[in-house]
C-alpha cells in the first residue's frame, strides 16, 4: 500500500510516532472508496479508467462503494439533466463525511456543449464539488489526474476542516445540513 | 421472395383502396411519402399491416414536425414504415392543425409505438386518441410548454451563468 | 401469440400478472435511477413476490439532453460531434451514418476507397460496441475477468481510432465527404497488429463463457421476447437477431459498399439473454470478416469525395488560394447552401437500426432531424420481457439488451 508521505518517523522495535491527523488523512487518501455516478459518455471512459490499462486499483480504489453511505468519493461522470439533479443531490447528501466529489468533463462541470433547456449547466448548482476535470470527454490519464488531485486534498485536510464554520458555509450555501 | 414493389405500383393501391383520403403521393430521394387525411391515418397503417401482398408490418420511426408558418396544418406526424419482406419503406404523414393536434393512436397496431407516441407527445404536444399513457417521458413533468415547437428556445430562459454574447447568438 | 389481435390498450403486457390473485407478500423494490445494476441512468420499479417480478415501471429521460433541438441550431458539420454522443459506445458509426445522411442529401458519389474506409471503422467500432456490451453480461454473472481482459483490446481499437482521428470515445471522425486524412502508416502497423492478436484473445474471453456452466444456468431463459413480440415493439439490431429474425440494415439496404462483403447474419431461437450474447460474438467475428476483407481490397483513391461545399480544403489552399480561403469560411461560419428535401437514412448502429430523418429547408442548419434511437424503441419492451423473471435475471436482461443512456434519452 502506499507509504504514509510527509511523516516525521520515528522508527523503532515496534513502534512509530507521528500525528493522528497525518496517520489519518494519509489512510483516507489510499483508500478511498469512489462511487461512480456514471451518467454517458464520461462514464464510458471511466470504465476504461477502471479497466486493466489503467487499473484505478493502483491506487488504492480497487472497491467501487456503489452504496453512497460507504463512499468517500462521488465521481460524477456524465450529463447531468434537470430532472437527475435532486437524484444527485439526494445520493451526495446520503454520503458520510468525509466527502469528495470529482466532476468528471464538461457536461458535468459546466454543461459542456449542452446548453439546453433540460440540463443542468454544471453540478455546482446542485453540489459543492472539490475538482474539475476538463474534456469531452476526459482521457483516463486526465480522470486519474483528477483523482491525485483529491487525494492530494485528502492528504493534507486538517481533521477539524468538516466541524469548520467555513465548511459548514460552504454547504448552507447549497442548503445541505452538515454534521452536528 | 415476391416481386420488387413500386413506389407507383404502392400508390396506385393505396389511392384505389383510399381515394379521397391519400391527399398527396411524392418521392423523395426515393421514398415514397403519402399525404393521409389524419382522420384515416390509423386506417391506412392498419390496412398496410393487414395487407398479405405488402406487409408493411414494421414501424421504423414515428416523428413530428413543427411547421408554424403554414396556418391549419402546423403539425406533422411522420410515420417511417418498412415491410421486411419486400424490404420497401413508406412515409406516411398527415398535418394537423397547432389548436387541436389530435390524431388516433397506433399503439394497439405497434406496441413500439407507445414510446414514440409519448416522445411526440412531450415535445410537440400532440394528443394521440386512446394511447393507454399519454405522459410525458423524456422531460420533468412539471414542464408546461412543449420544447420542440419552433417558438422556444433552445436553452434554458432561466439560466443566468452564460452570457449569450460570448455564444454568437 | 394469440392475444397480438386483442387491440385493447391493456394487452400490451400480455404477461402481467394479475396482482390481486398472488399469495404472499408484495414488495416494491427501486431499481435506479442509480443503480450499479443499471448501467446507465434509468429507473425501474419493480413490484416483487419474494425474487419473484409481477410488474415493472420505468422512468427515462435522466439525461435527455435535447439532441433535436440542439441540431435544429447547427450546421450541418456541427452536427457530427452531437451524433458521437448517441450511442458513444460505437461513436464512429453515428458519426458516418450522420455524413451518409447529408451526403444523400447533397447528392453526391464517394470514391470507392472511402467508403472502404468507412466500413474499416464502422466494423472497428462494432467490435468495440459488442465487447463492452458481452463483457458487462458477464460482470453481472459474477465474471469479472472477461471485462478485464478484453478491455485491453478495447483500448487497442480506441488507439486505432486515435490514429485516424486523435479522439478515443467521441471521436467524430470523418467529414461530410470523406476522412480529413488517408490512414497513416502508423494505422496500418496497428490495424494488421489488431487483425493478428485480437481473434486469439477473443477466442479466449469466448471460451471463458460461452460454455460456462454457470454463465449458461444464469442467461438461458432470462428475459426472453419472440420473434413476433420483438417485431410489435420495432426492435432492430442483435436483439432482434436473438430472437430470429434475419433484418440487418447492412444487407436489406446496404450503404457504403457493404454488398461487396461476404458476411452472415447470425440469428438466434429464444431471445433470451444468452441469444442476445451469442449473437453479438458472432457478429464481432464476422465484423472482423469485413475488417479484412475491406483491408485487403482497400481500393486506390482518393480519401475524400468531391464536394469543395463542405469539406474543409487543405491549410496551406486556404493561405494562399482565394478560392479556397472563401469555401474555408463558408464551412467555418455554416453558410453552405444544401438543397431542400427530406432524407431518411439508415445505418446498422450497435444497437440496431439507426435512422436519421432529415428535413431541409436550404438553411444552414436543418429545419428538422430526428434520430431513430434503436435503444429507446425496444427499451420499452424491458417490463414485458422480466415479468415474472427473477430480480438477477432482470438485470442480465437490462446488460443484455445493451441500452445506452445517452441513445435513450437522447
Amino acid at each position: 500500500m502506499g507509504k504514509i508521505e510527509d511523516l516525521k518517523v520515528i522508527n523503532g522495535e515496534g513502534y512509530q510516532l507521528s500525528t493522528l491527523e497525518k496517520v489519518i488523512a494519509s489512510a483516507r487518501a489510499n483508500s478511498m472508496w469512489p462511487l461512480p455516478f456514471a451518467t454517458s459518455c464520461c462514464g464510458i471512459e471511466y470504465m476504461a479508467t477502471m479497466g486493466s490499462n489503467y487499473d484505478l486499483a493502483r491506487f488504492g480504489m480497487e472497491r467501487m462503494s456503489f452504496s453512497p453511505r460507504q463512499a468517500d468519493l462521488l465521481i460524477v461522470a456524465g450529463t447531468i439533466s434537470k430532472k437527475l439533479g435532486p437524484v444527485l443531490r439526494q445520493v451526495y447528501e446520503q454520503m458520510a463525511e468525509p466527502k469528495w466529489v470529482l466532476s468528471v468533463g464538461a457536461c458535468a462541470s459546466s454543461g459542456g456543449i449542452f446548453d439546453t433547456y433540460s440540463v443542468l449547466q454544471g453540478i455546482d448548482r446542485v453540489i459543492p464539488v472539490d475538482v474539475y476535470v476538463p474534456g469531452c470527454p476526459p482521457r483516463p490519464e486526465q480522470i486519474i489526474d483528477g483523482i491525485m488531485k483529491i487525494h492530494d486534498m485528502a492528504r493534507n485536510e486538517p481533521l477539524r476542516r468538516r466541524y469548520s464554520d467555513e465548511y459548514k458555509a460552504l454547504l448552507n450555501q447549497y442548503n445541505i445540513e452538515g454534521h452536528e | 421472395m415476391s416481386k420488387q414493389l413500386t413506389n407507383e405500383y404502392v400508390s396506385e393501391l393505396l389511392t384505389k383502396e383510399f381515394g379521397e383520403a391519400v391527399l398527396t403521393v411524392e418521392n423523395p430521394y426515393g421514398l415514397l411519402t403519402v399525404e393521409i387525411s389524419p382522420s384515416k391515418i390509423h386506417e391506412v397503417i392498419s390496412w398496410l399491416k393487414s395487407h398479405t401482398e405488402l406487409a408493411v408490418s414494421y414501424l421504423t420511426n414515428l416523428g413530428t414536425v413543427h411547421y408554424p408558418e403554414s396556418t391549419g396544418r402546423e403539425i406533422a406526424v411522420v410515420y417511417h414504415l418498412h415491410s421486411l419482406v419486400n424490404n420497401f419503406r413508406i412515409r406516411l404523414k398527415a398535418f394537423l392543425p397547432i389548436e387541436n393536434p389530435e390524431i388516433k393512436s397506433i399503439v394497439d397496431l405497434y406496441a413500439g409505438a407507445n414510446w414514440m407516441e409519448r416522445e411526440t407527445y412531450d415535445f410537440y404536444g400532440v394528443q394521440f386518441i386512446g394511447h393507454p399513457n399519454l405522459v410525458r417521458i423524456l422531460n420533468e413533468d412539471s414542464m408546461d410548454y412543449f420544447p420542440m415547437r419552433k417558438e422556444y428556445h433552445l436553452e434554458d430562459a432561466t439560466r443566468e451563468d452564460k452570457d449569450d454574447r460570448f455564444f454568437g447568438r | 401469440m394469440s392475444n397480438l389481435k386483442n387491440t385493447n390498450a391493456k394487452s400490451l403486457f400480455p404477461n402481467q400478472v394479475e396482482l390481486d390473485n398472488m399469495d404472499g407478500e408484495i414488495a416494491t423494490l427501486n431499481l435506479g435511477p442509480t443503480h450499479p445494476a443499471t448501467h446507465g441512468i434509468f429507473q425501474n420499479v419493480l413490484k416483487v413476490d419474494g425474487e419473484k417480478i409481477l410488474s415493472s415501471e420505468q422512468t427515462v429521460g435522466y439525461i435527455h439532453r435535447a439532441f433535436e433541438k440542439l441540431a435544429e441550431r447547427r450546421p450541418y458539420n456541427q452536427i457530427t460531434p452531437i451524433t458521437d454522443r448517441l450511442n458513444y459506445c460505437s461513436s464512429p458509426i453515428n458519426n458516418m451514418g450522420w455524413h451518409m445522411t447529408v451526403e444523400k442529401l447533397i447528392g453526391t458519389e464517394l470514391p470507392k476507397r472511402v467508403e472502404y474506409m468507412r466500413v474499416i471503422i464502422m466494423e472497428l467500432a462494432r467490435i468495440a460496441d459488442h465487447l463492452v456490451c458481452n463483457s458487462v453480461i458477464g460482470v453481472d454473472t459474477g465474471a469479472l475477468t472477461g471485462f478485464t481482459y478484453v478491455f485491453q483490446e478495447r483500448e487497442k481499437i480506441y488507439e486505432l481510432y486515435e490514429e485516424v482521428c486523435g479522439a478515443r470515445l467521441t471521436t467524430n471522425v470523418g467529414r461530410i465527404g470523406g476522412f480529413e486524412r488517408d490512414f497513416s502508416p502508423e494505422f496500418h502497423r496497428k490495424l494488421k497488429d489488431f487483425l493478428r492478436t485480437f481473434p486469439k484473445v477473443f477466442n479466449e474471453f469466448d471460451s471463458l463463457l460461452s460454455r460456462n456452466r454457470i454463465f449458461m444456468d444464469r442467461t438461458i431463459g432470462a428475459g426472453p421476447i419472440s420473434g413476433e413480440r420483438a417485431l410489435e415493439y420495432s426492435f432492430s439490431g442483435p436483439n432482434l437477431r436473438a430472437a430470429g429474425v434475419d433484418y440487418d440494415v447492412r444487407v436489406m439496404n446496404p450503404y457504403s459498399s457493404y454488398e461487396d462483403f461476404d458476411f452472415i447474419i447470425p440469428v438466434g431461437t429464444q431471445g433470451d439473454t444468452y441469444d442476445r450474447f451469442q449473437v453479438r460474438q458472432e457478429e464481432i467475428r464476422q465484423s472482423l470478416r469485413i475488417i479484412e476483407q475491406a483491408y485487403n481490397n482497400l481500393p486506390e483513391g482518393s480519401y475524400k469525395g468531391d464536394v469543395p461545399d463542405f469539406y474543409l480544403p487543405p491549410k496551406e489552399d486556404v493561405y494562399n488560394n482565394m478560392e479556397a480561403l472563401i469555401y474555408h469560411f463558408k464551412i467555418v461560419m455554416g453558410e453552405t447552401d444544401v438543397p431542400k428535401g427530406e432524407v431518411y437514412h439508415a445505418v446498422e448502429g450497435g444497437n440496431g437500426e439507426l435512422g436519421y430523418y432529415l428535413i431541409s429547408d436550404g438553411g444552414r442548419s436543418p429545419y428538422r432531424l430526428q434520430f431513430r434511437r434503436p435503444c429507446f424503441i425496444y427499451y420499452q419492451a424491458y417490463p414485458e420481457m422480466i415479468t415474472g423473471q427473477n430480480i438477477s435475471d432482470a438485470v442480465l436482461t437490462l446488460s443484455s439488451l445493451n441500452v445506452i443512456a445517452g441513445e435513450l434519452d437522447a
